[in-house]
């Protein structure tokens, strides 16, 4: 049996990064959490997560990036900001969750053929390039890229959005390409 | 309320939601609002967006508030919860942070539009609320209602930080307004819980669940049906509930609306007008709601 060490020293730390997001929008008031867990218990997907809200703040502000970074619990934070409502401490957490998930993909780090930032990376890509988001569109191409076998489960619910007409297989455009933001060619290379 | 409202549909709106915005438009005509769409209007960026490039998500969602002020309106309206939250969030961090308007505008001085975060931005509930009110509202009903109660959903977004609809934990307005057309409600823990948004996409059976326990819930407590403010928590409530039967072997069927469906329904609009016949689960309940020619285009 293999016996490993389950946590990490101090000096393992980096100090300096948890110094660099702190200064972050959004991001400045992450040395005031008081762990209460209040996040955690008003999250609704806390109980699916590897590590709980409250945990990963306190990874953050400690300086365990890696961790933090390749953790599933920033991918699946679905933005509801619940505890950043409920936080008695007014922290951004939802905000935190979006620059880590920023830098996951910018680094790399992030769980590898994991649905949801497969799903961030294309819909990125497309918004970037025609303006508008597609829903067929998009779902064809996150499964494409993960796990094509999900399209055949998604055959009866097709079915009925097009029976009721709302399936579009438009692809979209905007008249105006040119007025959308102009790096977006520099920040798909990044990821 | 003389105002002409800038509309900024979002893609939803256009596909999945169709019926949401069918039944926005005819309202509101029938309620004599004026609406004018933002001419080539791009996708507000929504959560995935912002989860690759910050500084462009902005930019992106700025160029919307640009072409609202570019109209000549100081009011925007955005429906879907997801494009209100990001137009709200984007002219907040545009206030706040000078690093970040300074690239905003950057962006829309070389395009020509104006720079200026002076644009409103506001939620049809609210408008309905503030604006039209609900004594209006009330002086308008022709339909009565003769269904069971319903459980008004605001899910998340659209109640949360940057939001001016309502309060973010008891939000209570979309209950007052079913109330002026005489559909009565009930009172829910749940009503701000997150249905998980595009999980039901990514991670399937986690976002079925968030579902499933919302339906529960609500049927626990008497409703009969749920109304909602954003095309995402209809699609999931909506779409997955004969999953959701087949998987817990159970009869859950409950009729999802839009909650500018039933308040166009309670003053006088037709089902057709009101996207209604474009909803999926519900159908056998609301047989006993609403006239047969109704019912009989509902399937």
């Amino acid at each position: 049996m293999d016996i490993k060490r389950e946590m990490k020293y101090q000096w393992e730390a980096d100090r300096e990064w948890a110094q660099q997001v702190a200064r972050l929008p959004g991001c400045e008031k992450l040395s005031s959490c008081i762990q209460c867990g209040t996040c955690s218990g008003s999250c609704p997907l806390s109980i699916y997560m590897d590590y709980t809200p409250r945990r990963i703040i306190n990874l953050v502000r400690e300086g365990f990036r890696e961790d933090a970074l390749a953790s599933q619990t920033i991918w699946l934070c679905a933005s509801c900001y619940n505890c950043a409502a409920n936080c008695p401490q007014k922290i951004q957490i939802t905000d935190i969750m979006y620059s880590l998930k920023r830098e996951a993909i910018k680094s790399r780090l992030y769980p590898k053929r994991f649905t949801i930032p497969i799903l961030a990376r294309e819909f990125h890509s497309i918004v970037s390039s025609r303006g508008r988001s597609s829903e067929m569109w998009l779902v064809l191409r996150m499964a494409l890229k993960s796990n094509p076998m999900i399209l055949f489960t998604m055959i009866g619910t097709g079915w009925q959005l097009f029976r009721t007409g709302r399936m579009s297989l438009r692809m979209d455009k905007i008249n105006r390409i040119h007025e959308l933001p102009s790096d977006k060619r520099k920040t798909m290379e990044v990821c | 309320m003389s105002d002409v409202y800038a509309y900024f549909p979002g893609c939803s709106m256009k596909a999945t939601g169709r019926a949401y915005e069918e039944s926005l438009l005819t309202l509101f005509r029938l309620l004599d609002v004026k609406l004018q769409e933002i001419d080539d209007w791009n996708c507000c960026g929504a959560t995935s967006y912002m989860s690759v490039d910050e500084e462009s998500a902005f930019a992106l969602s700025a160029r919307n508030l640009a072409l609202a002020q570019h109209s000549g309106k100081t009011q925007l309206m955005a429906p879907c919860a997801a494009c209100y939250l990001v137009l709200r969030k984007t002219q907040d961090y545009v206030q706040r942070y000078p690093e970040i308007r300074e690239h905003v505008f950057a962006g829309l001085k070389a395009t020509g539009l104006p720079m200026a975060n002076t644009v409103v931005t506001r939620h049809p509930l609210e408008i309905l609320y503030n604006d039209v009110g609900l004594d209006r509202i009330r002086a308008r009903v022709v339909r009565k209602w003769t269904g069971g109660p319903i459980a008004c959903y605001y899910g998340c977004q659209a109640v949360r930080p940057y939001s001016e609809v309502d309060s973010s934990l008891n939000p209570t307005r979309m209950d007052e307004l079913l109330a002026a057309a005489g559909i009565p409600t009930v009172n829910w823990a749940l009503k701000t819980k997150c249905c998980g948004g595009s999980l039901t996409g990514t991670i399937h059976h986690v976002g079925v669940r968030l579902n499933y326990i919302l339906l529960k819930e609500a049927a626990r407590k008497g409703a009969e049906a749920l109304v909602t403010l954003c095309p995402l928590c209809h699609f999931n409530l909506d779409v997955y509930q004969s999953e959701m039967r087949r998987q817990n072997r159970e009869k859950l069927d409950l009729p999802i609306f839009f909650f500018t469906q039933l308040l166009g329904w309670a003053i006088g609009a037709e089902f057709k007008e009101l996207g209604l016949q474009r909803s999926i689960s519900g159908a056998n309940a609301i047989e006993k709601w609403f006239t047969a020619q109704e019912v009989a285009a509902y399937v």
